[in-house]
């Protein structure tokens, strides 16, 4: 019987290797689906909201992947990684804190037990808050495929609202890393919600700060959404803020600047515009204080 | 399929299933271990809670064979050789226990949060790992007690502080049917599986307002798999349903009038194959303009919902008429006029409608079942006649209701109440009961239809949405001349309860106070969006918060304190309501004002301050809340108790009622009463509910009644038998039936006792308002509540603690929202209600002024606490931030935006797309 339940699959794989994950996506050529915690992918197929798959590939126990080690000057964590591991890492609290701060708000702990950082991210939503956190951290990611496996910035998979370049049906993200923060650098999140039905985001936001020795800021970077269709780096907000003083007036004209370089725009049943706005205007100078903060060692 | 390997709860299991599975569906299913609940299948309630390899996971979205080869623990696991684990015993203890729907899953996030931090965990943690597993009962004061005792903390049950009544009377005592509900043994509806059952679904309109022009159900019928397929042309009686109105039809005929119409039934081999039939039912429908707003739906030229009546969309115009209105404004020294306006509101009870119907002449053996020929009921009896199975609120209607579509007498059909997981007055509406029996007496197979929550969101009453205008004048020294209001109730596409609810709207208007000159319209409207019904508050709770907000601004303009201009005025004896009954007895609303006064102002009170970006300030409020059905109508429950000596020569009785419980505590109230009168301990008294060949009518459970006409059935019956015992030889037991009528009562607008006791309560709500973000929480409530008499007080905090943070809900976060009589609210994830980190710290006040007609004096409390909350806490919002909010719930985006802008009020709230309209007074008419 092919697809006797409807909003569902025949067959359910546990891939224990990338190769053997990439040869059954292979076989299946489009018919099969990626499948992470499926925190997102099940919810939204129970509802019916995708084509049926005839089978799941799911990639969370593929060995050496399922945790968070260091390597290379970088922090890396396998596709099986989920929000709870990422939350719990000292490594991760210390030294990419905006990530470990992100990753705590989504949903609660039965979801962030099976939900994975590299689902957040091949999910693509425009203010999934794992992904603005490792966006913040200039993140990269890791996606294999027939053709072998390579690695990209993270922000060069965003192809529109839940839209990827990662093809979900064909490829695996399968690694998630970043630098993480040295010496007089710090990050920090936050998110806006609102507790009504809806859980997305009002505002979800990211920082990473890099000073110099006179507490100038000499690298920075700031990721937010939902402020468009993907998840933003706000740059012309970073432009602003390097060479500059570390002071709360750089903070607020910064927040300015970010909000003048895009269309908030107001979303029924989540925020006006105005509100958007002086939710950045608050809380974007406060994550950024916050990451000095740590950076001069000072924050927790 | 394929073989599926876990280490379950401690043993290994194999087992072959299809690979498309979750592993909820297994373990129910499959495995039979039905202690895992389902609330909602989209990782939104965290009640089908289980441990995979220690960690707690949504079994609802966890593919079973994700779980390939790990360990799985679930409820059944918990308890060793008839051992209770602790936590299991804490919430026994504590109370924690309600409905019990949620219970499973609460206390496997509990098990696993109490292996990682033992004795050491905080309130924090537990808010933290509980975030996502919701209850809807308790209010979650007590599961939080209970995790903590569980953990070794010394923590004893927050008990009122009363003096007990009597040896049973007063004294905390777990629910009798707690203890499997901890265990995970107790069976809801879903639960059950009778041998040879089929699966029924149905399809719903899913367009608001069309006339049908044709069904056809060929293909579905075609199906393998499905057994049966029916219309509107297979009902054999009458057609329509109706609480009050017989106006809802089976399945639809004519036309549909709101999306979740019932227009065909399906049942087949399984629910998947029920699914697909829906797919394959054609319906065509000549759509109608839709009127989904009540007060466009009064507008000579709006579209009609129901055809052919006087009065068009008007059900009913309901009056209060006492004294001189004008005289009175004329001798006010302050007016206040404003209007208000409250959402439809969902009760989210976790379990979602399941019934099951068992056709007449079954027996298990014909489907290979076994067959237990002493059994009374469940899967291993025969059944003599048409009998449903449904976690009802008013068995004896449902009983009617579904006899008079099957064109039989009443007691040709037989309803077996199971347990309920949550009503709140969600659950008085026929849902699947009359669908079932149509389909089990046409195929002569047991049938079962779950709701899914999507299902039932779209589907079942709602709270009414209203808009309320109120004037309220005072003389100087805050003693109110007059009170003038006009409602509008959305009583939605069929007349459900709305009369009686928005009666109670009505006569409530003018709050718990001594008011000469009242005048009150007000309008229940049909519309084609979801009927409107009962929930737990029953009207009240909407015309509450516009009389309690008008309270505190007539105060502010007269200069007066808050309590105060509540104590001038407050109910008292010999005082009169605004429908003229003069009171005789039992009226506590002073003494629960001074007590949440005094509990409020400690040294250095202040009623607003700040701390960093943070405002805070207390709001005080106070409600009545009538028992019983009132009105004039006869307000009756039987009770039938049976006692016998056992073999240790101890007595032992059986209390025997249709009456529901949902988990509010009914069966250890009836326990207490029968133990009191014979003068033996509660656990010697068994509770059999609702069976509607077994049980007397109870009638239904609503209007917070049951304690008082249960109660006192239930207490007279035993007293009867009492007396039988004394005469009876030592091997007989004795059998004593009562029906109890409560006080007559007079109707509306006739003068004298509309109703036979009123409960009072006053609460004040600290509130935190975050300036930057507008965010608003509630940090503590102080209430107290003269419920008569106490009869438990374990179940009496639950249901206090449970009320307040229902209302904050109300307040905060809860609004069913319909876009031209289409439900935006269609998943679970569109609609939150208050989770532990919305529950505040409760202190709660029990004032006890007897009533002489309860048992024992005691009088309902079922929906008060969760009525003036809202009030109390748009007050202090008011004085924290000057901005006062009319329209629920309250949104933070506009009440930043008015705290910015300097404005002093707001009208949208969440999910308010236009400001509240303008409507006339009466007088102005
Ligand atoms: C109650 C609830 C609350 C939530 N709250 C939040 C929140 O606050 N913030 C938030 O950001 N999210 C939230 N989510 C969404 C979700 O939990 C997260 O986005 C999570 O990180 C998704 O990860 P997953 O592993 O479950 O992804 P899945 O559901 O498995 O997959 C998501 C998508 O990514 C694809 N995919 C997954 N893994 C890979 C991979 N390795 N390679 C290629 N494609 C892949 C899938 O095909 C699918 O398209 C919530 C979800 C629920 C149910
Ligand atoms: S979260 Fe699984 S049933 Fe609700
Ligand atoms: S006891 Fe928690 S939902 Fe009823």
């Amino acid at each position: 019987m092919a697809n006797a339940s409807p909003n569902r699959w025949d067959r359910y794989y546990t891939p224990a290797t990338v190769a053997e994950a990439i040869e059954l996506l292979q076989q299946y050529d489009g018919q099969a689906r990626v499948v992470g915690g499926g925190t997102d992918l099940l919810v939204e197929t129970r509802r019916g909201l995708h084509r049926p798959a005839q089978a799941m590939v799911d990639v969370t126990n593929i060995g050496g992947l399922d945790t968070i080690t260091s390597d290379d000057g970088h922090i890396v964590m396998g596709c099986g990684v989920t929000h709870s591991q990422i939350v719990t890492n000292a490594l991760i609290i210390e030294r990419g804190s905006c990530l470990a701060e992100s990753c705590s708000v989504i949903g609660g702990p039965q979801v962030r037990n099976v939900g994975t950082l590299a689902g957040n991210v091949a999910h693509a939503l425009p203010a999934g808050d794992g992904t603005i956190g490792l966006l913040a951290l200039g993140g990269e990611i890791e996606v294999a495929g027939e053709g072998g496996s390579h690695w990209m910035p993270l922000q060069e998979s965003f192809k529109g609202p839940g839209k990827s370049f990662i093809d979900r049906h064909r490829q695996i993200l399968t690694r998630l890393r970043f630098t993480p923060t040295a010496e007089r650098e710090g990050s920090a999140h936050h998110r806006v919600m609102r507790p009504q039905g809806l859980c997305l985001p009002i505002i979800s936001m990211g920082v990473r700060v890099k000073l110099d020795d006179d507490d100038t800021i000499s690298a920075v970077r700031i990721s937010m959404g939902p402020v468009g269709p993907v998840p933003y780096l706000a740059e012309t907000a970073m432009d602003v803020l390097v060479g500059g003083p570390a002071t709360p007036e750089q903070f607020r004209q910064a927040a300015e600047v970010a909000l003048n370089s895009v269309s908030l725009r107001a979303s029924k049943y989540r925020a006006s515009h105005e509100y958007r706005e002086q939710m950045v205007r608050t809380f974007l100078p406060m994550i950024l204080n916050r990451a000095v903060e740590r950076a001069q060692g000072t924050g927790l | 399929m394929s073989m599926l390997h876990l280490i379950l709860n401690g043993r290994p299991v194999d087992i072959d299933v299809p690979e498309s599975r979750y592993l909820s569906e297994v373990l129910r299913n499959d495995l039979g271990l039905t202690g895992t609940k389902i609330g909602c299948n989209e990782a939104e309630c965290g009640i089908c809670t289980v441990l995979v390899n220690g960690t707690p996971i949504e079994s609802c979205v966890f593919p079973a064979f994700k779980a390939q080869g790990a360990t799985v623990e679930t409820i059944e696991s918990l308890s060793q050789d008839g051992e209770l684990h602790p936590l299991q015993q804490a919430f026994l203890d504590h109370g924690a226990v309600q409905c019990g729907i949620c219970t499973p899953g609460v206390i496997m996030t509990a098990k696993a949060l109490l292996d990682e931090k033992g004795a050491s965990l905080t309130d924090d943690e537990i808010s933290v790992a509980l975030k996502d597993t919701y209850c809807r009962c308790t209010g979650y004061q007590s599961v939080i007690r209970a995790i903590r005792q569980a953990a070794g903390q010394n923590v004893a049950p927050l008990l009122p502080n009363i003096q007990p009544a009597g040896d049973s009377i007063g004294r905390p005592h777990p629910n009798p049917q707690s203890r499997a509900k901890i265990m995970g043994r107790a069976r809801y509806t879903d639960d059950y599986r009778f041998p040879g059952m089929l699966y029924a679904r149905t399809k719903r309109a899913g367009v608001p307002h069309a006339r049908i022009r044709s069904i056809n159900t060929a293909a579905a019928r075609n199906l393998p798999g499905v057994r049966a397929v029916l219309t509107h042309e297979d009902v054999p009686g009458h057609n329509r349903h109706g609480l009050v109105i017989d106006d809802w039809p089976v399945l639809c005929d004519d036309k549909v009038r709101y999306a979740g119409d019932a227009v065909a039934i399906v049942a087949a081999d399984s629910d998947e194959v029920a699914a697909a039939a829906l797919e394959r039912i054609r319906v065509e429908y000549d759509e109608l303009p839709v009127v989904s707003d009540a007060i466009a739906a009064t507008k000579p030229d709006a579209p009609l919902v129901h055809e052919g009546r006087d009065n068009g969309n008007l059900l009913r115009h309901i009056k209060v008429d006492k004294g001189d209105i004008e005289a009175g404004f004329a001798a006010a020294d302050a007016i206040v006029d404003q209007t208000y306006r409250t959402p439809a509101t969902e009760h989210l009870f976790l379990e979602p409608e399941c019934s099951i119907a068992v056709p007449g002449g079954y027996n298990p053996e014909d489907f290979g079942g076994t067959l237990d020929r002493n059994a009374a009921r469940g899967e291993t009896a025969t059944h003599d006649k048409t009998t449903i199975y449904v976690g009802s609120q008013i068995p004896y209607q449902d009983r009617g209701q579904t006899a008079a579509a099957l064109g039989v007498e009443p007691d040709a059909v037989r309803v077996v109440a199971t347990l309920t997981g949550g009503g709140f007055g969600g659950k008085e509406d026929i849902t699947g009961q009359i669908h079932t029996a149509l389909l089990a007496e046409k195929t002569q197979r047991p049938v079962k239809m779950l709701y899914s929550r999507q299902e039932s969101l779209l589907v079942h009453p709602k709270r009414h949405a209203t808009v309320i205008r109120i004037r309220t004048g005072a003389k100087s020294d805050g003693t109110l001349t007059a009170v003038e209001a006009t409602l509008y109730g959305d009583a939605g596409a069929y007349a459900s309860l709305s009369e009686k609810v928005l009666t109670r709207a009505t006569t409530h208007a003018a709050g718990p106070y001594d008011v000469p000159n009242v005048k009150v319209d007000c309008f229940a409207i049909y519309t084609n969006n979801a009927p409107s019904g009962a929930f737990r508050g029953f009207g009240v709770t909407q015309s509450c918060f516009a009389v309690e907000s008008n309270m505190d601004m007539l105060a502010e303009k007269l200069g007066l304190d808050a309590a105060e201009i509540r104590r001038v005025n407050a109910l008292d004896i010999g005082r009169a309501t605004s429908t003229g009954q003069v009171l005789r007895e039992s009226a506590g609303l002073n003494e629960c004002i001074d007590m949440v006064d005094v509990g409020m102002r400690g040294k250095d009170f202040h009623w607003t301050w700040e701390e960093g970006n943070s405002r805070f300030a207390w709001g005080l409020a106070v409600a009545y809340k009538n028992t019983g059905l009132g009105g004039g109508a006869p307000d009756r429950a039987g009770a039938e108790v049976e006692v016998w000596r056992d073999g240790n020569d101890s007595i032992r009785a059986e209390v025997r009622t249709s009456s529901a419980e949902m988990g509010q505590g009914l069966p250890a109230v009836l326990a207490a009463c029968v133990a009191e009168e014979l003068g033996i301990p509660m656990d010697n008294v068994d509770v059999l509910l609702g069976d509607t060949d077994y049980c007397p009518d109870g009638g239904p459970t609503t209007a917070s009644r049951q304690t008082f006409v249960s109660g006192n059935a239930a207490r007279l019956a035993a007293r009867k038998a009492a007396k039988k015992l004394a005469n009876a030889s030592s091997a007989q037991s004795v059998r004593a039936r009562y029906d109890y009528d409560a006080p007559q009562t007079r109707a509306l607008g006739t003068g004298g006792d509309m109703h036979f006791a009123f409960s009072f309560c006053a609460q004040a709500a600290l509130v935190e308002i975050d300036m930057d973000t507008g965010e608003v929480h509630v940090r503590k409530v102080i209430a107290a509540h003269d419920v008569g008499r106490t009869i438990n007080p374990l179940t009496l905090q639950g249901q206090i603690e449970g009320g307040i943070v229902m209302c904050i809900g109300y307040t905060l976060t809860e609004h069913y929202i319909q876009e031209q009589g289409k439900p935006w609210t269609d998943v679970m994830a569109r609609y939150k209600m208050p989770s532990i980190t919305h529950t505040p710290a409760i202190t709660s006040h029990i004032v006890e002024h007897p009533t002489s007609g309860g048992p024992y004096g005691a009088k309902g409390v079922g929906e008060l606490p969760s009525i003036p909350t809202s009030a109390a806490i748009c007050n202090a919002i008011y004085r924290a931030t000057g901005v006062r909010v009319r329209s629920l719930p309250v949104d933070q985006d506009e009440l930043l935006r008015a705290i910015r802008t300097g404005a002093d009020e707001i009208e949208l709230a969440w999910g308010d797309l236009e400001p509240i309209p303008t409507i006339a007074l009466g007088c102005e008419r």
